[in-house]
């Protein structure tokens, strides 16, 4: 299968990443490449193989539902672009 | 005394505990290196005062019990570092300064270390030379114009310029044990579990794993000693109680059984590369080891698999850069929608970006069956192989790597040339194994080459061991000029 420059696009948009018109070219290109080395995979038969979820012989710990901390506001606000005294800031979602 | 940097870790600690050298002096040498070492573009942030500080701090109050007593370490820029700035070799972290500290580097200073400056990598640890860094390439102390290998890249070269007595980095597909062969050093990746991966940013969460880098297997030893075991803020930690690797090193390895594995030759690899791995056989044949043909049969479909599970393990964990919380933020975009699309374009480098729209496309509707699924269970087969070939073998031996180091430029516009040098070291990542890479010898331009040994699940000790009788047997020196002071 080939990847054409509207689907990149499509895929653009689902991760949230402007692309620039100038570089959808290229990165059809270097995409479709990768795609063709990864398509080697249908090679294989593997109608009858479980798919890998855990590579641990264990299954994942839960810990109660607790808060542990707690009163941290301003350590989470530190590294905020913006913020007013409480809250995080983001453009105008609303009119 | 001579160059008190030119030393193994070991030798180090040896010299501090025995006050031939004070933690100061020693802090002191290596600032002095790293500052006459610009070239070479290892370090991202230093943190020389804080660590002159720490310094005063034990050499006032020694405690020679531990088991890094006053050693000053720079680590990878991937670690996050509390109050210290932390980029993940990214434009999009430029201004991130956590408030809390990794696991990994906390258990490091509770050993007696304290932080020298933090190493540049590629861009979210995603690249095989440095090259992707938002913060420049790094040069490879071996020759002026050679990549030091990626993604733990300042890591490497840092350690092969005796810029810090030892580093960690992260292996994601290799990112340890490739730069490490480049370098002429030594690299672990340990089982998946085995150290926290708490507090370190994440690339591709079920492949990760955290490892240290050194000169010798016996700083390998102190240094996994010093960062492993368990941690509860890790749900995927193994709950296990802590070895004393450097402890248990042993260089006997008679009767041991090395497995060959016929599948790890590539197309036009060097003849070095044979010719190294031929040399490796012999040297634990003589030293009693027993060698046995096996063959792990998917080792070509492990690249292709890797390609799908972690670039859709990346677009998820990278989904929460999105300049709202945390990061760098676009002055661009009338609205929030906008805002995250700038925000993303111009705060993620290229392949980083390539590489979540890969991971985007294979998890999306009608795609997810055809490339995640199918790559999770070929990703089975993977590990079923090395589970049925461990049934009758101790370790396997292979090379390291299809080639030394390459030069800067020579693959940046073929990304899927980039992808194939880690072919011998992403099946190890998709089992979940411990592998190490270590020098073995040098190609005919004089550049390091290095063996990899993968070990069983938590056989960390037994892969050392061998490494550690290679060692003293290969008669390997890394014969780097300091070209860049």
């Amino acid at each position: 299968m080939s990847l054409d420059k509207e689907k990149i696009k499509h895929v653009a948009k689902l991760a949230r990443i402007s692309v620039d018109e100038a570089k959808v070219e290229s990165l059809t290109k270097d995409l479709n490449s990768i795609f063709k080395f990864i398509e080697q995979l249908n090679e294989l038969n593997t109608d009858k193989v479980e798919p890998l979820t855990s590579i641990l012989n264990q299954s994942l710990r839960s810990r109660k539902d607790e808060i542990s901390d707690g009163k941290i506001r301003e350590k989470i606000l530190k590294n905020s672009p913006k913020e007013n005294e409480e809250f995080f800031v983001v453009p105008k979602v609303v009119e | 005394m001579a160059d008190i940097t030119n030393q193994s870790l070991n030798e180090i600690i040896e010299n501090v505990k025995t006050k031939k050298v004070s933690s100061t002096e020693l802090t002191k040498a290596y600032v002095k290196n790293i500052e006459s070492a610009k070239k070479l573009n290892a370090f991202v942030t230093t943190t020389f005062d804080q660590a002159l500080n720490n310094a005063k701090q034990f050499d006032n109050k020694p405690n020679f019990d531990q088991l890094l007593p006053g050693i000053p370490l720079a680590v990878k820029d991937l670690f996050c570092t509390e109050n210290i700035k932390t980029t993940a070799g990214s434009n999009i972290l430029n201004n991130f300064i956590p408030s809390y500290e990794s696991t990994i580097t906390k258990n490091l200073w509770d050993h007696g270390s304290f932080l020298l400056g933090k190493l540049n990598c590629d861009e979210f640890a995603m690249g095989s030379s440095n090259e992707t860094s938002y913060y420049g390439n790094v040069i490879n102390p071996v020759g002026d114009q050679l990549v030091p290998g990626g993604s733990s890249g300042g890591s490497s070269s840092a350690l092969a310029a005796d810029l810090t007595p030892a580093t960690i980095g992260t292996d994601t597909g290799g990112s340890i044990r490739q730069p490490a062969s480049f370098t002429g050093t030594v690299g672990l990746k340990p089982t998946y579990g085995l150290c926290s991966r708490w507090g370190i940013v994440a690339f591709a969460s079920s492949l990760d794993q955290a490892g240290p880098m050194t000169k010798t297997i016996k700083d390998c030893a102190i240094m996994l000693e010093a960062m492993s075991g368990f941690d509860e803020k890790d749900s995927t930690s193994i709950n296990k109680k802590n070895e004393q690797y450097s402890k248990n090193l042993k260089d006997n390895i008679k009767g041991l059984k090395i497995g060959i594995p016929k599948e790890y030759r590539v197309d036009n690899m060097p003849k070095e590369v044979d010719e190294l791995w031929e040399k490796g056989k012999k040297i634990l044949k003589d030293l009693g080891a027993q060698l046995i043909d096996i063959s792990l049969p998917h080792t070509k479909y492990a690249l292709p698999t890797y390609y799908i599970v972690a670039p859709a393990e990346a677009s998820s964990n990278l989904a929460r850069y999105d300049g709202v919380r945390y990061g760098y933020r676009s002055k661009q975009g009338k609205d929030l929608i906008e805002m995250y699309e700038k925000t993303r374009s111009e705060g993620f480098g290229d392949e980083v970006k390539r590489r979540i729209l890969i991971g985007t496309y294979v998890l999306s509707s009608g795609y997810y069956d055809a490339y995640y699924l199918k790559a999770q269970k070929v990703r089975q087969l993977i590990k079923k192989d090395f589970d049925d070939s461990f049934k009758k073998i101790d370790a396997i031996l292979t090379p390291s790597t299809p080639s030394s180091a390459f030069k800067i430029g020579e693959k940046t516009n073929d990304p899927v040339s980039m992808y194939l040098n880690d072919i011998f070291t992403v099946p190890v990542n998709l089992a979940g194994l411990p592998a190490l890479s270590m020098p073995a010898g040098v190609d005919k331009q004089g550049h390091p080459l290095g063996l990899q040994l993968i070990g069983k699940t938590l056989d960390e000790q037994k892969i050392l061991n061998i490494g550690y009788a290679f060692e003293k047997n290969c008669g390997f020196k890394n014969e780097i000029k300091k070209w860049w002071s």
